[in-house]
């Protein structure tokens, strides 16, 4: 077997009777209240809106193709629908409730101003294929953001379509693809560090390219050597992650650009972390060829839940032409959306279309006004801040937690720690429950697999001084709970919504969706 | 009738030209609660060290390889419905397959029990 | 800066903790080479609310919303009306600013919403399991042909020619990479989609069929003689659906035998938003597919003190388990306007959707008929749900640029979608919503009645 259980995460749930006080009627706790499926609630004759009654004497033409059989969906009242939905919103924890430390996620605070703007019914409420003499703001929205981003991330071009971060990943290997292609030179392989997200080497995979991990020095960096000794003729390409999923900068990237391009490969940069450098740095500066952006974390467009994202692409001259359809030009007559039919004369390297339409619109306006609001100096501020955020959580704790990198130098905007010290029987998994119970969505765990037991913290800037010390309270309490072996740790989280869920039977005996028990 | 270990945690029992795999207590120990065993088709080549079927846990999904070459001949009927017999019962009931072995020469270098506990206890 | 609530005292006083002199202290692994000095130039300093509000208003006022013309655009995203509560609840800071359920305790809302939403889907699509989104249609149809793939063990996948021209150019887009063979062909201008030619090219190579329903031109037709010819050679049935509320009329895909059913469920809670972000859904219609589905999948299960609760399950599948193994490298999807979909669909009910289709199918007949009536037009289409084809001869996608012109946003031209073909110059793909009033309808036609003469 290949390294059982790399990450070394385990399921544990243990029942203890919980013991809350005397049982209610409702099996509600005052504010804490439960919530039935709708399938549970309403049959499937009742509607919440006003719509003319069918009349089965209208004449169709539906080809004889009409649904005669129950479809089965259920339909609730607007008060009933508004407090279903409201009542699960209040079991979510959220960035507006607290600070929310998960690593390479970059949870900072979703502007209002953003939700307003991107309401706009200017925006909101136009087709993506309606002529462009109609649509010229917001074409030039889309326009000035490609703007911005090549501007602070010192590139000559972007890509805007990709619809989140992992689709920017493909966009970017695709256009290396392309690119060597185009030169005659294809090659097999695609070198990852084994910190590297997972969306990485499965990129990478899916483009066509066999993965190889390049290796890490004991300080928490690629090493450099071992990396020169490997490229060769072979290597399409090196995918790296600056500052890396140990919340270090790379200091030798240029050096490893250098290298790569030396070998005939390209560079590729996954951006997830830009918000350590944003206004500071340009990755154009360090020789990347293509780098993905996250607007949903950078640019604080809302996380909601699981997307939607977006993840637009910087690239290099040398990637440029391969960029995909379609995209915003400026032209003498305004702007136009360049897709396959003008593609073939000017763009005809384009490796082509990845998305149906042209892009997150949504995300744009909202990223837009949050780098109009910043500007160049608040930008500048934003990393800056975030990195002293980082620092302050880990020299803080690092005289109780395991923090492997400590002295290897400052830390970039996020914080790593291990469970080394912990009691025996103790886990990542029961610090991070216990971490609930103090009020905190826990950091991103197992998570970069280098460390065991991994623990990234990322505070982000919108966090105020105070929300910090509690929240480094918290982790305190907690991680020296786990050093003592405390048991109540193995059966928490206590106070949430649900106890530990039985994951293992979640996925022994899948139930993915609503069945009637009536019906059977 | 013959049991020996690979340094990936794979067993085999060997009996005349057949052969049994499946993987070590250790190793489903490491992996926790197994929900799901992806076996190799009846009929189907495996190679020594080569990928011949995934044990996935909630949160880790780990290849296993065949520890000889041969000829995939029954695939465990009880895993596709209680996987969790590889963490009550690995090296029994829990086996995954079992193949006609094709070269018998592939088992030197293979550990007996007493290698593979020394082996595990330096791990 | 309004949105950093660090003051000067307290960065001081972190410093201090920290035991660096300044925050450059803290960057000391950049090398300075590649540090600016100080903000980058070319770019804006800090604005107020109000000053970047004006900017962006000022953009926003420079595009004709579609509420402020008649308005006939689809092709692959739909105007419905939608409630006004559901932009409310997504607005709920505990659905827009928080994340993927991955600590389930404390994420049961997401959750359950998911669980709701996946059911929803199912059984709109005539399926067993859906997962919690994709991006958007055309990626899920990407994702489909993939999966069809693994299934199937083969790499040819038969397009029909009436797929929706973008998805058909982003599966080959995609399959440049994979190595796969897509045969794809052009749409049959004909009043019913050409399914006997489809079928002749499906062969025992062919890992799946994909088949768009109503298809690119609005045309509908049972789909069953394609799902047998397709199982009959061990490939797959792929069905593409980019109008949902079409599925509160006529009969579901999977009802039909398809395998796969993905598409675009923009149409419902997510609105027009100029292209994205939209819904991508994906199901599939045997269970024993789930595990070779792209994807989250929210699955029931209970907690330590027996109480029922929803997690992500089967997560092996994916990136962050699987890596270079895993069936998609999808990671965030699109939570946010899953949950609209499912807020609207629940405000709609089964009830609500058979009305609402109802009277899309109602006006859209109206439409067709009075289009039928200007002289030098005719419909296409046998059938059709809410949107069809008119020919006439001339120039559609010059007369829809001239007509926006005079604020009426008239549908999508063949030409605009098939820019090479000389012979579809004179299509125009009109779509019909409960948006849409007579009034409109009128106009339409008065004005396309003017430009014909």
């Amino acid at each position: 077997m290949n390294a059982p259980n790399k990450s070394g995460w385990k399921p544990e749930m243990t029942a203890d009777g919980g013991g809350y006080g005397p049982a209610t009627h409702t099996g509600n706790r005052a504010l804490m209240l439960d919530e039935a499926l709708i399938f549970e609630i309403a049959g499937n004759d009742t509607t919440g809106v006003d719509l003319p009654e069918v009349n089965p004497a209208m004449p169709t033409r539906l080809g004889g193709l009409e649904r005669k059989a129950d479809i089965g969906l259920p339909g609730l009242s607007e008060p009933e629908t508004v407090r279903h939905y409201t009542r699960l919103s209040r079991q979510n924890y959220a960035i507006d409730l607290g600070l929310f430390p998960l690593g390479s996620c970059t949870m900072k605070h979703n502007p209002r101003l953003n939700e307003k703007v991107a309401r706009m019914p200017g925006f909101a409420d136009l087709h993506p294929m309606a002529p462009n003499s109609t649509t010229q703001g917001a074409l030039g929205v889309i326009y000035e953001l490609a703007e911005w981003l090549k501007t602070l991330t010192g590139m000559p071009a972007v890509a805007m379509s990709p619809k989140a971060g992992a689709h920017g990943e493909l966009c970017g290997i695709l256009a290396i693809r392309a690119a060597l292609e185009a030169r005659g030179d294809a090659r097999k392989v695609v070198l990852c560090p084994e910190s590297a997200h997972g969306t990485n080497p499965a990129t990478a995979a899916f483009a066509g390219y066999e993965v190889e991990d390049i290796p890490a020095t004991p300080e928490g960096r690629v090493d450099l050597a071992a990396l020169e000794a490997r490229l060769g003729p072979d290597v399409a390409a090196v995918m790296i992650t600056n500052p890396n999923t140990c919340g270090l900068f790379e200091r030798d990237f240029r050096k490893i650009a250098d290298a790569v391009h030396a070998a005939g490969g390209l560079v590729y940069c996954d951006g997830a972390n830009f918000n350590a450098i944003v206004g500071r740095v340009r990755p154009g500066d360090l020789g990347v060829d293509a780098m993905h952006i996250n607007l949903h974390k950078t640019f604080s467009t809302p996380h909601g839940g699981g997307g939607p994202g977006s993840g637009p692409v910087v690239f290099s001259d040398a990637l440029a032409p391969f960029a995909p359809l379609p995209f915003v030009e400026k032209t003498a007559d305004g702007f136009v959306l360049v897709e396959e039919e003008t593609a073939r004369e000017h763009h005809k390297q384009s490796f082509g279309r990845m998305t149906a339409f042209h892009g997150q619109m949504g995300m744009f306006t909202r990223a837009l006004t949050y780098m109009l609001s910043h500007g160049a100096d608040g930008l500048k501020q934003v990393s800056e801040d975030a990195v002293l955020n980082a620092n302050y959580v880990l020299r803080s704790l690092e005289d109780v937690l395991y923090a492997p990198y400590a002295n290897s130098g400052p830390c970039m905007h996020e914080a790593l720690f291990g469970d080394k010290g912990f009691a025996e029987g103790m886990s990542t998994l029961d610090l991070a429950k216990g971490l609930i119970d103090e009020g905190f969505h826990p950091m991103t765990v197992y998570f970069p697999l280098v460390v065991h037991g991994a623990m990234l913290v990322e505070p982000t800037e919108t966090e105020s001084k105070a929300a910090l010390d509690q929240f480094i309270g918290a982790l305190r309490s907690v991680s020296e709970r786990a050093i003592a072996g405390d048991e109540s740790l193995k059966t928490a989280p206590h106070y949430a919504p649900m106890r530990r869920l039985d994951e293992t039977l979640a996925a022994r005996k899948p139930v993915l969706a609503w069945q009637d028990p009536a019906a059977d | 009738m013959a049991r020996y270990f690979t340094e990936e945690h794979e067993w085999i029992d060997v009996e005349g030209d057949t052969a049994t795999v499946g993987i070590t207590d250790y190793a489903q120990e490491q992996l926790g609660d197994i929900v799901f065993v992806e076996l190799p088709d009846v009929g189907a080549m495996v190679d020594k060290g080569k990928d011949a079927a995934v044990v996935e846990s909630v949160k880790a999904a780990s290849d296993v390889y065949a520890p000889i070459s041969g000829e995939v001949t029954e695939a465990n009927p009880a895993l596709e419905e209680d996987p969790a017999l590889v963490n009550t019962s690995a090296e029994e009931e829990g086996w995954f397959f079992k193949l006609t072995i094709g070269d018998k020469s592939e088992l030197e270098g293979l550990m007996d029990a007493k290698a593979y506990a020394a082996f595990v206890d330096e791990l | 800066m309004r949105y950093l609530p660090l003051t000067d005292t307290d960065r001081s006083a972190m410093l201090d903790v920290i035991g660096a002199p300044d925050v450059d202290a803290l960057f000391v692994d950049v090398p300075p080479e590649a540090q600016l000095d100080g903000p980058i130039h070319g770019l804006p300093m800090h604005a107020s609310e109000m000053a970047v509000e004006k900017h962006m208003r000022g953009l926003s006022k420079q595009n004709l919303a579609a509420a402020d013309a008649p308005f006939f655009l689809g092709a692959g995203a739909y105007r419905h009306h939608v409630p006004a509560s559901v932009d409310h609840i997504i607005q709920r800071g505990e659905f827009l600013t928080a994340y993927t359920p991955y600590q389930p305790e404390i994420a049961q809302g997401t959750l359950q919403m998911l669980f709701e939403f996946q059911s929803q889907v199912a059984r709109l699509y005539g399926c067993a399991v859906a997962n919690a989104s994709m991006y958007d249609g055309s990626t899920a149809c990407w994702e489909a042909v993939a999966m069809a793939g693994r299934v199937t063990k083969r790499s040819r996948a038969v397009l029909s020619g009436a797929l929706h021209p973008h998805y058909t150019e982003v599966v080959k887009t995609m399959a440049k990479f994979t190595g796969d063979t897509i045969a794809d062909a052009r749409p049959s201008i004909q009043p019913k989609p050409d399914n006997s030619g489809l079928i002749s090219r499906i062969d025992d190579e062919t890992s799946c069929v994909v088949v768009q329903y109503p298809d690119i031109l609005g045309r509908l037709s049972d789909l069953s003689e394609i799902a047998e010819a397709a199982h009959a050679k061990g490939a797959l049935l792929i069905v593409v659906n980019t109008e949902p509320v079409a599925l509160g009329a006529i009969k579901s895909p999977g009802e039909m035998g398809a395998d796969i059913v993905v598409g675009e469920g923009q149409s419902i809670g997510v609105g027009l938003q100029f292209g994205g972000p939209y819904l991508g859904l994906f199901a599939v219609r045997d269970p024993k597919h789930v595990r070779q589905m792209p994807g989250r999948l929210c699955g029931e299960t209970v907690d330590a003190d027996g109480k029922r609760g929803f997690v992500l399950t089967l997560s092996t599948r994916e990136q962050h388990i699987r890596r270079e193994k895993a069936t998609s490298n999808i990671c965030t999807n699109s939570g946010l306007c899953a949950l609209a979909f499912s807020v609207h669909m629940t405000l709609l009910g089964e009830k609500g959707l058979r009305q609402l289709a109802a009277e899309n199918h109602r006006l859209a007949c109206l439409a067709a008929d009075k289009l039928a009536a200007v002289p030098g037009v005719s419909v296409l289409n046998d059938a059709f749900f809410n949107e069809f084809t008119i020919l006439f001869d001339g120039d559609a996608r010059e007369i829809v640029r001239e007509l926006a012109d005079d604020r009426i946003l008239a549908g999508v031209s063949l030409g605009r979608l098939y820019p090479d073909v000389a012979e579809f110059k004179g299509g125009l793909l009109v779509a019909v919503t409960e948006t849409t009033t007579e009034e409109d309808i009128e106009t339409l036609c008065s004005a396309l009645k003017e430009k014909l003469t």
